[in-house]
């Protein structure tokens, strides 16, 4: 099972800032096991978000996010809440936001953060990759994953290595930095390329105790 | 010097030939030092000399292409001690933000007063391809943390007991070739004045037009800082198409490349070819930045073919 972990509520606000139409889309796989998607955590978010004035467009559960095919044709149903929403606000973990910015023309904030796949990738079948970094920020870069896409994980914005389009380390390679700018660009974003992303917190990257206490760390305990 | 004299001199003005003749709207001349692949200083003093006079500043290589040598730092300290002004690159492959910072003090305390943040070239194109990439920051998030050590504080918000001070500068590629990486470079240089870049060398440009364009782009933009145009001495019409098919940003156009193959004379043939660009970008830039690449030797007479005082 994938881990993640929510994101302190203030984050999660202060990513919405200036967006006040959001529609929830929950991934009903690994983050119901995570405790950190599902039903409950649909609600306590719609009523955070509604105290500070937002609308709730819509919200849906599917499971998995990660499963491409299945997020389009069950998205099907819910293009008018979607459309009418300013952005998405993403329960799951990296792979399952990079596949919802790939299909929803519209800024996917993610709500959680991945800490570690734990073995497994879901139902995981397209190009996405996620780096388990523990701090998600893929609503800054359009639902590509900067960690993955460039290999000097470079967070603002790309270096000046690429050419033609192809990435320094490999011209066989697209640069990430190019993809995002114009998925930034095909939902009329790229003022979010202007935002000084601080240093990252590696710091993320390590398990908290709390879920190192969960079942997939108890698969290793002796006694159960 | 005494560690007290040293603390005192550090903590007070921030001493910069190039921050002075940028200042003083003096067109600025900058060259270039690639410290050797080995534990020699014999030849950093000898380009030192050579350009004595010449530079306001001489930027010294970071590890320049990934590979392996002596280091920038230790450069710029020699360079420092023989009165010459040094422009410390700093990149982010090769130390994480400890490493950074730490070397940022060091060299404020031997009395380096410029860097230049860079994100540095992939550990693969370098000669040593099996090395581990660290890219802990990002050029821009170097240049925040550069300005919050001015501040008193390091990245983790602790403050040092006596704050640094640094002429900061930052590069752009005016060449860049598809729209993205274009509008991507624009943007990125806003952020690197927004995080506190005092001036900018651009990237190798042999195309006054390519120029032109870009600094009428960043005057509409209101990005009004200091621009040193980047110049390589082009030694051969070979080097002109090396660069063309492997130097992302870098474009040699035909007709000098002609010229270059053409001639008999390479070494005139090249300084003609730099001061002719030179001269007529000046009125719209604040100075050169001269990479020789080896042929230090022929930068005074290169210098003698401009226009400048
Ligand atoms: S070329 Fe693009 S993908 Fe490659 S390292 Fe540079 S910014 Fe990253």
């Amino acid at each position: 099972m994938i881990l993640t972990e929510q994101k302190p509520i203030e984050e999660i606000l202060e990513r919405l800032n200036g967006e006040n139409k959001i529609f929830i889309l929950n991934c009903g796989g690994c983050p119901e096991g995570a405790d950190t998607g599902g039903i409950k955590v649909i609600n306590y978010l719609k009523e955070e978000l509604e105290k500070k004035g937002k609308k709730i467009t819509g919200s849906v559960s599917i499971d998995f996010l990660c499963q491409k095919a299945l997020l389009r044709s069950r998205l099907r149903t819910r293009k008018k809440e979607i459309e009418e929403s300013d952005s998405i606000l993403v329960l799951s973990c990296g792979l399952g936001v990079q596949t919802s910015a790939a299909v929803i023309s519209k800024i996917c904030h993610p709500a959680l953060n991945t800490i570690t796949f734990g073995g497994i990738t879901g139902m995981w079948q397209g190009t996405e990759r996620c780096a388990t970094c523990g701090d998600c920020v893929l609503d800054y870069t359009g639902g590509i994953c900067p960690y993955t896409a460039c290999p000097k994980e470079l967070l603002n914005l790309g270096c000046a290595g690429q050419s033609n389009g192809k990435c320094e380390t490999d011209p066989e390679r697209d640069c990430g930095w190019e993809l995002i700018y114009y998925r930034l660009k095909s939902i009329g974003q790229l003022d979010k390329l202007k935002e000084f992303i601080p240093p990252r917190d590696y710091s993320k990257m390590l398990p908290s105790a709390k879920l190192r206490k969960t079942n997939l760390w108890a698969l290793d305990e002796e006694v159960v | 010097m005494t560690a007290e004299t040293i603390n005192n001199d550090t903590s007070t003005k921030l001493q910069s030939n190039l921050k002075d003749a940028i200042e003083k709207k003096k067109f600025a001349i900058t060259c270039e030092i690639g410290p050797p692949k080995g534990a020699d200083d014999k030849e950093i003093r000898e380009t030192g000399e050579m350009l004595r006079g010449l530079a306001d500043a001489i930027n010294v290589t970071d590890l320049q292409s990934s590979v392996m040598r002596l280091g920038s730092l230790a450069t710029c300290h020699i360079l420092k001690e023989m009165g010459l002004d040094p422009i410390f690159q700093v990149t982010c492959r090769d130390r994480n933000r400890l490493a950074l910072q730490s070397d940022l003090l060091s060299a404020h305390v031997m009395g380096i007063r410029n860097v230049l943040a860079l994100t540095g070239d992939y550990t693969t194109t370098g000669d040593d391809p099996q090395a581990k990439p660290v890219f802990d920051l990002d050029s821009v998030q170097l240049l925040w943390a550069i300005k919050r050590l001015e501040e008193g504080y390091d990245i983790a918000g602790k403050e040092l007991t006596v704050k640094p001070s640094f002429f900061k500068g930052a590069v752009v590629n005016p060449g860049a070739d598809t729209e993205a990486s274009y509008e991507l470079q624009l943007i990125k240089m806003q952020k690197k004045i927004d995080q506190g870049a005092q001036f900018f060398q651009t990237q190798a440009v042999f195309d006054a037009d390519v120029f032109e364009r870009f600094m009428e782009r960043i005057s509409k933009m209101n990005m009004n800082v200091p621009v040193l145009i980047g110049i390589i001495l082009l030694k051969s019409h070979k080097m002109a198409n090396y660069m063309n098919k492997f130097v992302p940003g870098v474009f040699v156009p035909e007709p000098i490349i002609k010229k270059m193959e053409e001639t008999e004379d390479k070494v005139s043939m090249c300084l003609e070819i730099a001061a002719e660009l030179i001269n007529k970008v000046k009125p719209i830039c604040a100075g050169a930045h001269i990479q020789a690449l080896g042929w230090e030797s022929h930068v005074p007479s290169l210098l003698k073919k401009l226009d400048i005082d």
